[in-house]
């Protein structure tokens, strides 16, 4: 039986949701699951871990692996792996991940996915399907001439049940010797946004040209934005304008997104912004102009005004979602 | 002191993909290639540095079929690239192969002070190639980033990590560094630039040594979605209805 390897990631003291699908997609496969955890949030999470499927936790809790520094991950994450047994290794496609797991795929000839969308075990083959061209197509990768399968996968693909409190796992505490560092992280600038990032978003409010300028933009979509709880985004037209930053465009040249809810305002739906958003769940458009591209993309939409339709529209999510 | 800026050829943002009749692959008739936009950023970002610092030369390398992705590095030259040279290696090998066949022919050109990529291409959106061929150079590398500022001794990076957050990173040459957008404006090539990339000899060599570990199959294009459904009514109705659908019927609320 296969032996699954997950790398766990933690985000304010709390297991991340994307790392919950991974260790649960491997329990459910019926197979040992290996969970390697890293810096001072293990301490409190290991429960989490087992609840969730690890049924062995690799660990260590050293604060040397709160600050992510590729110098330093490289080397233990590619040891462990190595002594885990475990041939398929699976992580959330985050920018931690995204950064470490090429390289480590490169030290341990691995093969490598990124921003995997579609993951399923069967029969001992894994399939893995990933967006290509930022989502204007899709295709099967195939593992060949490799020990080790890395899968990235985005944020959100696979479903997460409750957590089963009664599961327990092995614990190991694992020792590594700091190597000399080349690259020094100096310091951390918060953003603007303590929301989720657009690619583990689940609620997403995108504006494009139609909101006139940088203030409208703010004053119409932030309020929705906080109703709902959702992130904001954003088309590449805007980011050029210098509206909004480049962290919040989505897009073949920004982000890929696949929330649940998009809600598109004064978007017109270039074919570069639909590649970035088209795996929306549901798509709402809202846009002036009846024949913008957007609406071949949406679920629902609605030809009119944004600055008459997006305040009532926020009055009615408020009420709607305080029941 | 010599800058290696990697780059490649993708199909222009603006580009329908289609599909080839058996799902093999994508169907390239008809694509208008472009240098990757990221890589343009690292293309500015190396001569930027070469402005700075007297004795650099800027060496844009690609991996890729050489009768269609020597026009990428001409792009490169024209921009202001020094010294190009092409890997000939098939139309999508992996992020592994291709990695390795850049990283052994850095090496034998004497190896890099410094090398710039984009952070990632927007055809196969793997963003891993940078990384690989930090590895298989063992150099520090640095990725996503949106700013960079260098003294004789050290780099000073912004890379961009999630929620707008950014880590300021201190590196040693030689390092790796992949452009996010955001780092600079690259510039336009000049006519005079033109004309010189067109004449410029472009070194050539063989791609051996790479070992594909992913093939992509089985090609498809998103699924059609249903077709939209228009709200009516004024802007109090339609708010009303929309959410009553998303919670009703889409229920994603």
């Amino acid at each position: 039986m296969s032996k699954f390897f997950v790398f766990v990631e933690f985000q304010n003291n709390k297991l991340k949701r994307s790392s919950q699908e991974l260790l649960q997609f491997a329990a459910q496969q019926g197979s040992q699951v290996v969970a390697l955890a890293l810096g001072s949030q293990v301490a409190t999470n290991k429960a989490q871990l087992a609840h969730n499927g690890a049924t062995e936790i690799v660990f260590s809790g050293s604060s040397d692996f709160d600050q992510y520094n590729p110098e330093l991950f490289v080397g233990p994450v590619a040891e462990q792996i190595e002594k885990s047994g475990a041939t398929i290794v699976l992580a959330s496609a985050s920018s931690l991940a995204k950064d470490l797991f090429p390289r480590v795929a490169a030290k341990i000839s691995a093969g490598l996915v990124s921003d995997g969308t579609h993951l399923s075990f069967d029969a001992e083959a894994l399939k893995v399907r990933k967006p290509l061209y930022s989502g204007k197509c899709f295709a099967e990768a195939h593992f060949e001439n490799c020990k080790y399968k890395i899968v990235l996968m985005r944020a959100n693909q696979l479903p997460v049940a409750a957590a089963d409190t009664t599961k327990i796992a092995t614990e190991t505490e694992f020792n590594y010797t700091k190597p000399s560092l080349k690259t020094l992280i100096k310091q951390i600038v918060k953003g603007t946004s303590e929301k989720l990032d657009l690619t583990e978003a689940n609620i997403i409010v995108s504006g494009g040209r139609g909101l006139k300028d940088a203030d409208q933009f703010n004053k119409l979509l932030a309020p929705l934005a906080d109703a709902l709880g959702a992130t904001l985004g954003a088309t590449r037209a805007i980011v050029d304008a210098g509206w909004v930053s480049h962290s919040m465009q989505v897009g073949q040249t920004g982000k890929t997104v696949a929330p649940s809810l998009y809600i598109a305002v004064g978007v017109s739906g270039a074919i570069q912004h639909l590649a970035g958003m088209s795996g929306s769940k549901v798509i709402v458009a809202i846009n002036s102009d009846a024949n913008a591209p957007i609406f071949q993309k949406a679920t629902y939409g609605i030809v009119g005004d944004a600055f008459e339709i997006i305040p009532k529209l926020t009055e009615e999510f408020k009420k709607a979602l305080q029941h | 002191m010599k800058i290696f800026v990697c780059v490649k050829q993708v199909p222009d943002t603006e580009t329908k993909i289609k599909i080839m009749p058996d799902s093999t692959g994508v169907d390239s008739a008809g694509i208008k290639w472009v240098m990757n936009p990221y890589d343009e950023f690292a293309v500015e970002e190396a001569i930027k540095f070469r402005e700075k610092n007297a004795g650099a030369q800027v060496w844009a390398i690609t991996a890729g079929p050489k009768s269609r992705a020597t026009e990428v590095l001409r792009t490169a030259l024209a921009m202001g690239a020094d010294e190009a040279i092409i890997v000939n290696a098939p139309d999508n090998i992996d992020s592994q192969a291709t990695a390795k066949i850049l990283a052994d022919a850095i090496k034998a050109e004497g190896g890099a002070h410094l090398i710039f990529s984009g952070k990632l291409a927007i055809d196969d959106n793997q963003s891993a190639v940078p990384q690989m061929i930090a590895e298989f150079l063992s150099i520090p590398h640095t990725t996503v980033v949106s700013k960079f500022e260098s003294s004789a001794e050290n780099m000073t990076v912004e890379r961009d990590i999630e929620g707008g957050a950014k880590e300021v990173v201190q590196m040693m040459y030689p390092g790796l560094v992949a452009a996010n957008k955001g780092l600079n404006m690259p510039r336009y090539a000049s006519l005079p630039g033109i004309m010189k990339a067109k004449k410029k000899t472009i070194k050539e060599i063989e791609g051996a040594g790479g070992e594909q570990k992913v093939k992509f199959k089985n090609f498809s294009l998103p699924q059609d979605k249903a077709p939209v459904k228009m709200l009516t009514g004024d802007a109090s109705a339609q708010a009303q209805e929309l959410i009553k659908l998303l919670r009703d019927e889409a229920k994603v609320l």
